[in-house]
């Protein structure tokens, strides 16, 4: 699971308000290259949720993204940012581990890299 | 034709792992899939910029969707209930970030992050109740109420189905338009019993293009007649419960003589003897005939 993933996913579980982002407990994390794409780099930060990408980037142990969220100027011109954009978003898979609602602690354990979504009958 | 897959056992338990790898083997069933994810990918209609988007494949199973969109440069987001399947996938090493999840159960994604989603002979599952909790119109309502928030403004989502029939379609797209979609129905090669695929086409918000067209025996574009008047203005068929069905066709004035023309040259063209026209064609009967 990637972090683009991760920045989209909420839990599903039904009367949750706080349901988004899921925290990441990871055990395994691998990083698979990527090709590089500015333009779809470009596309996707308009939807992204900054923070819950800095969250879990930080939680795979890559540090290296600002804390605030660049304006249009920096995406354009700065292209070490968004290599490192590129990295946290694409290339950090997490293989083992679980992601965690952060309200009922509810855990969805992740395995061979594809998150367990499926609900129990009650928490449907 | 041979017992429905679902009509035997609930997926996550039909396609186990032996199943799987029947499935995902069978080159007749991969190139299937390869043809119609192509078309699928055709009627999303995506902006021809070279962006790659990002896509949801519902019922993704081993990939063979999804190779699909990859191979056309997009990022994309497989969902699958069976773990089966999926552990394939991840032996065929696709590119799309998987997922086990029931779409019955509501999709779990943030909104307008999705550009666009496709689902390749899976939604009729939902039709199901595979479970005595399982009630299909609820699940049916989670599904489609949380694609619609999922899916940006604009963005479409095609479903190719195998509807066991009239009334589950009706059950589909029902719940489709409830949830807020607008769409039609696209049928390829309707004649030929062999070849025809349905492809549900649905639209999140206004659209600019029109709905494609289906494509016919001679391999050019008809239109399913709901969406013939739309094409005219540009614009959507938002079809309601009591869209005409196929047999309602005609109108009250009864079968004109234009219509009855046209039916013996088709049936002349696929090489049936018909009876010359002449002035006598579709002459209106006394009534005691």
């Amino acid at each position: 699971m990637r972090l683009i993933v991760h920045n989209m996913l909420s839990c599903n579980i039904k009367g949750v308000v706080n349901k988004f982002p899921l925290r990441i407990e990871p055990e395994k994390i691998i990083v698979k290259k990527v090709d590089f794409n500015p333009d779809f780099l470009k596309h996707m930060f308009a939807k992204i949720d900054w923070k819950a990408l800095v969250y879990g980037a930080r939680s795979m142990e890559h540090t290296e993204l600002p804390d605030n969220a660049p304006d249009i100027k920096t995406l354009e011109s700065d292209e070490s940012f968004l290599r490192k954009f590129h990295h946290a978003l694409l290339e950090l898979h997490l293989e083992e581990g679980s992601l965690v609602c952060p309200e009922t602690g509810r855990k969805f354990p992740v395995n061979k890299g594809i998150p367990n979504m499926l609900l129990h009958e009650d928490e449907v | 034709m041979s017992n429905r897959p679902e009509l035997l056992a609930p997926p996550e338990i039909f396609y186990d792992e032996t199943e799987a790898r029947k499935y995902t083997s069978s080159s007749r069933i991969v190139e299937i899939q390869a043809k119609l994810s192509e078309r699928a990918l055709e009627l999303l209609a995506l902006p021809e910029d070279g962006v790659p988007r990002f896509l949801l494949d519902i019922g993704c199973g081993s990939g063979l969707s999804g190779e699909t969109l990859s191979e056309n440069g997009h990022h994309w987001i497989g969902l699958d209930i069976s773990a089966s399947m999926l552990n394939v996938a991840v032996e065929r090493e696709v590119e799309g970030d998987l997922l086990l999840g029931d779409m019955g159960q509501g999709l779990g994604l943030r909104s307008g992050v999705i550009d666009g989603a496709i689902s390749i002979s899976a939604v009729q599952w939902l039709c199901n109740a595979d479970k005595s909790s399982h009630e299909p119109r609820l699940r049916l309502k989670a599904f489609f109420g949380s694609l619609y928030r999922c899916l940006s403004r604009g963005a479409r989502a095609v479903f190719q189905v195998y509807p066991e029939n009239i009334a589950q379609r009706e059950l589909i797209l029902r719940q489709a338009l409830q949830a807020g979609f607008g769409g039609g129905l696209v049928v390829d090669y309707p004649h030929s019993t062999k070849k025809r695929k349905e492809f549900l086409v649905l639209t999140c918000g206004p659209v600019q293009t029109s709905i494609q067209t289906g494509k016919n025996e001679y391999d050019e574009s008809c239109s399913e007649d709901d969406n013939s008047e739309d094409e005219e203005n540009g614009e959507v068929g938002i079809s309601d419960r009591n869209r005409p069905r196929k047999k309602r066709r005609t109108n009250k004035q009864g079968k004109g003589r234009e219509w009855v023309l046209k039916k013996k040259e088709q049936s002349r063209r696929k090489g049936n003897n018909v009876p010359a026209d002449s002035k006598y064609t579709a002459r209106k009967r006394k009534s005691r005939f």
